[in-house]
């Protein structure tokens, strides 16, 4: 893992001195709550509407079990005992008290994490594959250059008032875990012929009210003047995006009012100048340095098979389908990548108590090479356990309430906080997946159903991804009363779409029956070896329609 | 932000967040902030409830509280209640844990 050298400390540090400052200054009286906020969400401070809420950063969803056990004494000490992971692979915190955020920040920056770029209109924490390297057929371990775009965009003082926020991620892998096309720039770790690195770089990607799939701007960007490259695409954004009208002030409203062609021709020309300078061209002694932080683990060398790990499943059912559900193979022999579900039937989509944090960060130390995941699907990852110990790992899980063998099924969705939290909700998330995963409890009908995305978000702004859910849900408000809307058929993975509305609106008492009567649809015209997504995407939406608007 | 106050709405009260900690407030009939809902004042008529809005707004109230806003009431069997879903919450506290917020406090 990357370690913080004596500048990001000394950035850190001072950072949090400074937000102390402001944060005595306003409880004091001597500035007002319109100059204070802007400078509260430049530290993840929003105020939502029960409490403030902090977002903590986890620069691509790696933790180490350490910094993963002070999430926990956070969570403890300064909150109720509990935390949300979200779609962004950050962690919030729901109940902090405003007087005592700048001591909660110190005690973060002992173990190298802040709450930096986790808010306002500069570039976000950036997210990556929660597989990093553990899953076979990467090209590279894309940490090491999200390691690198989190260095050069940090405090970036040309980019620190863009027209609004925006979101980078990468993939290492053809099979995108990261959503890489839903974001503002979305880059693919690419080889070309002489065995050299290299990036596809996607733009304008987007969800909330006007959702696009990011263009793709250029094949492949080499590995030395991909800064130059974000950093043209930044040019020409923070020149050119609107800032007028904060609806249309995200990159994928310019590339898409621009053209792509346009939009091409505007980022080579200021790419041509910057690459020339040589300015941002990155070191080979420094990309060697942060590569060096993300060497492979010391993996020791097994067979492929493990005998008493093949016992397990043999003896006990629950384990063979949990193993079935969230184990998936680890490019090392010998080895797995754990799933840890935090979607319970009946539980909040993403929350973990303290305790929970604290055996995760434990197992990832005894069992994982210290190291845990976040994923963009709000569950969490041990990267690199041992065949031979994956029962010991379920074992601790199950104790844990941590052991639900859901990954990708129907019950493991994705939902944001919603009306229950958010102050710019228009209805509830979290209640109606708790009822989707308690219609849909029994995991045989679920495996029967096979891999279904479910993705809730209580408004417009998509937090919840609802536009690329196999099945999307939208909360409305109606004259003060919440509605869900449907929409099929997206998807957030490599073959990205954006999911169409089925058509009006349901009530919350008839919505779950809605979403039984679109799985049962599914079932019922499927063919051998679709997926949900197969079948939509075969049949269109009509099937749908018929059956959910039938009078 | 979802729509507060509802056009024709007979009853009103005011609300804000508190700054120290962004707990939930409501205004009272003693100009006093409470956590508590029910200790709210109600406005009948748009009049009064611009009067009781002009009220939280001093420039010293600032100090405690974070942008007030008026929203809709109604009266049920001698009693007031939100009218939305979204000051419900607010009033009560995340429905979907029910061990935190206000109605843990109550002991409800």
């Amino acid at each position: 893992m990357y370690r913080y050298d004596e500048f990001d400390h000394q950035l850190v540090a001072d950072r949090v001195a400074q937000f102390r400052g402001q944060v005595e200054r306003r409880v004091a009286g001597e500035i007002t709550e319109d100059a204070f906020k802007p400078l509260r969400l430049m530290n993840g401070v929003y105020l939502q509407l029960h409490a403030y809420m902090l977002r903590v950063a986890i620069p691509y969803g790696t933790l180490s079990s350490k910094q993963m056990h002070k999430l926990a004494d956070i969570a403890r000490k300064y909150d109720r005992g509990y935390g949300h992971f979200t779609t962004r692979q950050n962690i919030q915190y729901n109940w902090p008290a405003l007087d005592r955020i700048p001591d909660l920040l110190e005690e973060l920056a002992e173990v190298e994490m802040h709450a930096i770029q986790t808010s306002g209109n500069c570039i976000r924490n950036v997210t990556s594959d929660q597989y990093a390297a553990a899953i076979a057929g990467e090209v590279e371990d894309p940490r090491i250059i999200s390691e690198i775009i989190r260095q050069w965009s940090t405090f970036h003082p040309e980019f620190t008032y863009l027209p609004r926020k925006f979101k980078i991620a990468v993939t290492g892998h053809d099979n995108d875990r990261a959503a890489i096309k839903l974001h503002d720039i979305g880059l693919v770790v690419k080889k070309n012929d002489a065995g050299d690195i290299g990036y596809e770089v996607h733009v304008g990607g987007g969800q909330g009210r006007t959702p696009f799939i990011a263009k793709k701007m250029a094949d492949f960007v080499p590995k030395e003047s991909l800064l130059a490259y974000l950093e043209a695409v930044m040019r020409v954004y923070n020149m050119l995006g609107r800032r007028d009208n904060s609806y249309k002030a995200r990159i994928k409203i310019l590339v898409h009012e621009t053209g792509e062609a346009e939009m091409r021709r505007l980022i080579e020309e200021e790419f041509a100048k910057v690459d020339a300078s040589k300015m941002l061209a990155v070191p080979q002694e420094e990309i060697e340095r942060i590569s060096a932080y993300f060497a492979a683990p010391a993996f020791e060398t097994l067979p492929a098979e493990s005998a008493g790990f093949e016992a397990a499943k043999a003896e006990d059912a629950d384990f063979a389908r949990w193993v079935r559900a969230n184990l998936v193979a680890h490019k090392q022999d010998g080895y797995g990548i754990v799933n840890i579900s935090l979607k319970p039937i009946g539980g909040v989509p993403g929350d973990a108590t303290d305790v929970q944090m604290d055996a995760v960060a434990e197992l990832a130390a005894q069992y994982s090479f210290d190291e845990v995941r976040v994923t963009h699907e709000q569950n969490l990852v041990l990267p690199h356990v041992k065949l031979d110990d994956v029962k010991a790992v379920y074992d601790v899980l199950a104790t844990q309430g941590l052991a639900t063998a859901n990954l990708g099924l129907i019950s493991d969705a994705i939902a944001c906080p919603g009306l229950d939290y958010c102050n710019l909700a228009n209805a509830r998330s979290i209640p109606l997946a708790q009822e989707i995963s308690e219609r849909f409890a029994d995991l045989d009908r679920q495996y029967d159903i096979g891999e279904l995305k479910v993705k809730i978000s209580g408004c417009i702004n998509a937090c919840g991804h609802h536009h690329v859910g196999h099945i999307g849900i939208l909360g409305v408000d109606k004259k003060g009363t919440e509605f869900y809307q449907i929409s099929l058929g997206g998807a957030a993975d490599e073959n990205a779409s954006i999911g169409q509305i089925t058509g009006r609106a349901f009530t919350e008492e008839t919505i779950v029956d809605a979403i039984e009567t679109v799985v049962t649809t599914y079932t019922d015209e499927r063919q051998d070896g679709e997926r949900f997504i197969d079948t939509f995407n075969r049949i269109g939406m009509q099937p749908f329609k018929e059956r959910l608007y039938a009078e | 932000m979802a729509q507060h106050a509802a056009k024709g709405a007979r009853f009103q009260a005011v609300t804000a967040n508190r700054l120290s900690d962004g707990e939930v407030v409501y205004l009272t009939d003693a100009h006093q902030w409470t956590e508590i809902f029910a200790e709210a004042a109600i406005a009948d008529g748009a009049e009064a409830a611009e009067a009781l809005l002009a009220s939280a707004m001093p420039s010293d109230f600032e100090l405690h509280v974070l942008e007030p806003y008026l929203f809709e009431v109604l009266e049920d069997a001698g009693a007031y209640k939100p009218a939305s879903v979204r000051e419900t919450i607010r009033a009560a506290g995340p429905t979907v844990r029910l061990d935190l917020g206000k109605q843990a406090e109550a002991g409800a």
